[in-house]
């Protein structure tokens, strides 16, 4: 069995991808999904196909964990849509969309991951939320609400799963190069990261670098937390 | 009623009682036994644990993926977690509706 187990869900490219490569390196067994299969491999993960918001996908997910490694010790809850409109401008399905793998996906993976690090006694769950939440950006008014679901699931959880051995924490990352901002205007772009304390764009290694804190086992009287980039 | 189910259900609550520090003999359990309430032999974190612990076995033992969570899970009255008895039922009856889709 291994040392280590973390599941980082969406996977297939940018942060989610940039995470797992980071915790094979750290020497971790990473297992990840997305909701189509990916098109790179690497020694020390394993890619499912599952749409988080699946519940059934979901917890196929974790049986499989469950018979192969018996134990997660960590999830980085990544997986994420957004949508860039105004709110008289977004249909009903947009909003469903969204709700559906930020807020129902992050809430079936770490129920399902709960339960498996209950066993253990032991488990880290981290939530991304974005800097759009600090900022009430307009125009991201179902993202924003998604993710303000998403650090109030991350308050509640921690003090649900406290007693099992689970922290439960947030980082809201400032605007990072991946295809999640790619349809967002460039000057829109500049304009948050002018609003930041140090104002450039932030990197992969910049999330992974509090999610390391949030994971390490001396963080274990962290939970309930939400730390913002960029000095927002 | 399953008495295999019951016999399991036992066992998980015998477990789940020696791990938070308290002895009940597996002849003292059975299908009237409360898990819940004053009389109740969990507390409701017990009642998370001992959930979490059934459905891993239930999938073991019966080859199928269940969700025991119950919106009607802390309601005294309504609960299928009442006693052993009333969550064997319960069970019983997920495990041939996933069997029924699958």
């Amino acid at each position: 069995m291994p040392d280590v187990v973390t599941l980082v869900t969406g996977t297939r490219k940018g942060i989610g991808r940039a995470l797992a490569e980071h915790y094979v390196r750290a020497g971790h067994c990473v297992v990840g999904c997305s909701r189509t299969e990916v098109d790179w491999t690497l020694e020390g993960y394993a890619h499912h196909r599952a749409d988080v918001a699946d519940e059934r996908a979901v917890k196929e997910l974790f049986t499989e964990i469950r018979r192969k490694y018996g134990r997660l010790d960590h999830l980085i809850n990544n997986a994420g849509v957004a949508s860039m409109n105004h709110s008289l401008l977004t249909p009903l399905s947009t909003v469903h969309k969204v709700l559906d793998t930020n807020v129902v996906g992050t809430f079936l993976v770490s129920r399902e991951a709960a339960k498996l690090m209950a066993t253990n006694g032991f488990g880290r769950i981290v939530n991304l939320t974005t800097v759009a939440l600090a900022l009430r950006l307009e125009g991201e008014a179902i993202y924003v609400a998604s993710k303000a679901a998403v650090l109030g699931l991350t308050q509640v959880l921690a003090r649900e799963l406290a007693g099992l051995g689970i922290t439960v924490n947030a980082i809201g990352p400032v605007p990072v190069d991946t295809d999640l901002i790619g349809s967002v205007p460039k000057d829109k772009i500049e304009r948050i990261v002018r609003q930041q304390a140090i104002p450039r764009m932030g990197t992969a290694e910049d999330i992974a670098n509090v999610i390391d804190f949030y994971l390490r086992k001396e963080s274990g009287f962290i939970t309930g937390q939400h730390l913002v980039l960029g000095g927002l | 009623m399953s008495a295999d189910l019951v016999r399991l259900i036992v066992d998980a609550v015998q477990e789940q009682c020696e791990g938070r520090g308290s002895t009940v003999a597996a002849a003292d359990l059975g299908p009237e036994t409360p898990l819940l309430g004053r009389a109740g032999v969990l507390d409701s974190l017990g009642l998370v644990t001992l959930v979490v612990a059934l459905e891993q076995t239930l999938e073991d033992e019966y080859g199928v993926s269940v969700s025991l969570a119950d919106e009607r899970a802390l309601s005294e009255r309504k609960s299928p977690f009442r006693t052993i008895g009333t969550l064997a039922d319960y069970a019983e009856r997920l495990i041939d509706g996933a069997r029924q889709r699958a």
